[in-house]
């Protein structure tokens, strides 16, 4: 048995993931080809590393499938209901840090509230006989966010990549997305409503609740404990 | 452990008695089209009800509750009077709380009667009295009307008092917009600039389906809003002392009418909960114990617009209600396309019922 850390699969999240550990001593590396996803630990004993998608890290750790797992508050929450009872944070990484956020067009000048998207979602819905659409993939804390905030008169469609742009392709009229310097938004004529965003994530270290330990790996788990959280 | 044949042993003595007591027996389909669900509820159906699909009919949902498929079938070649029961399970998503179950047995029972509405409401009330009595359970009852008719008799706009309506099961946005009529929240200097400009542009992009003449007529409406006159703090002060009713029947009818005094839209409610105790007190309803509540019911996503009841257990506040139900007028209006018949029913949850039997 080794103790199995997860780390994303690609791009800037899994760079600074790596440079992340190498500042403490923690080396991991993707080995073979550039389309493989297998990696290489050094630095610390009894450790191996899994690459995966930042998606399947939540489900992977809920499941107790890997120890370890670094991956974003966003996707932990939306993908595991109570997930304090499954995972715990143990130290966020310091990158990765965005909004989850309710953006309109910018063409609406007379919504900036939860209360002004209410308000324009019901008539909406009287004029065009269909339900103001919002366009995310994370429903379920869109969902709570706007039952919470007692906004009704919507409707959640699903969008998995280029949320920004379904309210020019008219498949939505509003989004709700994850965004670290609006930049995006802003270059498809949306703004962001003033409130608190629906959730502030970043990228964070989990450690599973449920993965098993064999009597062995005790000595391994303390000392990736305290080399990381030292 | 309660097995699933004990409880549906129960649930089919529950209906036989409710056939006893005059009502047809029904059945319905477990998948229901999502669209008349959703249409009802919103989104906020996902986080309540199973969704499924497929390529030729579309998203159905695994029946959150009975009531919907029955008043539809009533509506569509239902008899009058007609009085229904049922028995079946029931499927609630549950994303917060792994101990509540996520499909369970509901027996019910349903009048659709124009004749004597106060006598319908103690018919089902008394019903599930007389069958939950050996429990001793608390049993809590209100009427949504009243807060529906304090609202429509506030000195206020039209839209004010329909934005407060269709928040009535929301308390959160209902208190929110009730302090915004009333000046107590301070505007944001964004809506101050808006309402400032003498005419206003839409200078970004148009996108999306929602138009300019959309917009600027909302602007106007924001318009209009902000020179309303705010709400008195007298008008906020008597729908608070409303909501904050919770008594025995009869001290609760004594304050209520108090407050109809002052707030005279009310007056005809306050008749019909008492006309309502008066018909509970000829089915052998306690009335004198009896509370009322005026804010029962409102935070339940439901379909309620008059008397609404709930029985519990005392010694499990954590529990859901073993017994519920209330009026729905305005929902045999809404599926009736056209038609609409005052109907008011009550469900029972015999598992609920066996765990307490059995209990030492």
């Amino acid at each position: 048995m080794t103790i199995k850390l997860a780390v994303p699969s690609k791009g800037r999240l899994m760079e600074k993931t790596f440079d992340w550990f190498g500042e403490r001593g923690i080396v991991l590396t993707r080995t073979g080809s550039d389309r493989e996803y297998a990696g290489a630990v050094e630095g610390i004993e009894g450790v191996s590393l899994v690459l995966l998608s930042a998606g399947e890290v939540p489900r992977e750790l809920a499941a107790g499938r890997i120890h370890f797992g670094v991956t974003g508050t966003d996707l932990v929450q939306e993908k595991l209901p109570l997930w304090e009872q499954q995972i715990e944070s143990m130290t966020e990484l310091g990158f990765g840090q965005a909004d989850l956020v309710l953006a309109v067009p910018q063409a609406w000048v007379d919504v900036d509230t939860l209360d002004d998207l209410d308000a324009a979602a019901t008539a909406f819905r009287a004029v065009h006989n269909m339900r103001l659409r919002i366009a995310t993939k994370y429903h379920r804390l869109v969902r709570e966010y706007l039952r919470h905030g007692g906004v009704a008169d919507y409707a959640l469609v699903d969008s998995q990549g280029a949320t920004e742009g379904t309210v020019a392709n008219e498949t939505a009229e509003a989004i709700a997305d994850i965004t670290s310097s609006g930049e995006t938004l802003r270059a498809n004529h949306l703004k962001i409503l003033i409130e608190e965003p629906i959730l502030r994530s970043q990228a964070t270290l989990w450690r599973s609740r449920t993965a098993e330990v064999a009597e062995a790996d005790r000595g391994v788990i303390s000392e990736f404990v305290e080399r990381l959280s030292g | 452990m309660i097995t699933r044949a004990e409880t549906l042993a129960r649930a089919a003595e529950l209906r036989r008695y409710f056939e006893d007591a005059g009502a047809q027996p029904v059945e319905t389909p477990i998948l229901q089209p999502a669209r008349t669900l959703l249409d009802l509820y919103g989104e906020d159906i996902r986080a309540r009800a199973y969704v499924t699909s497929d390529a030729l009919r579309g998203e159905q949902m695994l029946r959150p509750d009975f009531t919907v498929p029955v008043v539809q079938m009533h509506m569509a070649h239902g008899a009058e009077p007609a009085r229904y029961t049922y028995a079946g399970e029931v499927f609630r998503r549950q994303e917060h709380d792994p101990d509540r179950a996520n499909e369970f047995v509901q027996v019910g029972y349903e009048v659709f009667d124009r004749a004597d509405p106060a006598a319908a409401d103690a018919e089902v009330f008394a019903l599930m009295s007389d069958v939950t009595a050996p429990l001793n359970l608390r049993a809590a009852t209100g009427d949504i009307g009243v807060l529906m008719a304090a609202v429509q008799g506030l000195r206020t706009t039209e839209a004010r008092k329909a934005a407060l309506l269709r928040h009535i099961w929301r308390p959160r946005r209902f208190r929110a917009l009730l302090d915004r009529y009333a000046g107590r929240v301070p505007v944001s200097q964004e809506r101050q600039d808006l309402l400032a400009k003498a005419d206003v542009r839409i200078e970004a992009p148009l996108i999306g389906k929602r138009s300019a003449s959309e917009i600027l007529a909302r602007v106007e409406r924001l318009r209009s809003d902000a020179r309303a006159p705010s709400l008195s703090s007298g008008e906020v002060d008597l729908l608070d002392a409303l909501l904050n009713v919770r008594e025995t029947i009869p001290f609760a009818l004594e304050h209520l009418r108090d407050i109809a005094v002052d707030l005279a839209s009310i007056a005809s409610a306050v008749e019909r909960i008492s006309r309502r105790a008066d018909a509970l007190a000829s089915r052998g309803v306690d009335i004198e114990s009896l509370p009322f509540e005026a804010n029962f019911g409102r935070t339940s996503m439901e379909y309620y617009d008059g008397f609404v009841f709930g029985f519990f257990n005392p010694a499990r506040p954590d529990q859901p209600a073993i017994a519920t139900g209330g009026r729905y007028d305005a929902l045999t209006r809404r599926l009736g396309q056209g038609t609409e018949i005052p109907a008011v029913g009550g469900v029972l949850r015999p598992g609920l019922m066996l765990e307490l039997e059995a209990r030492p």
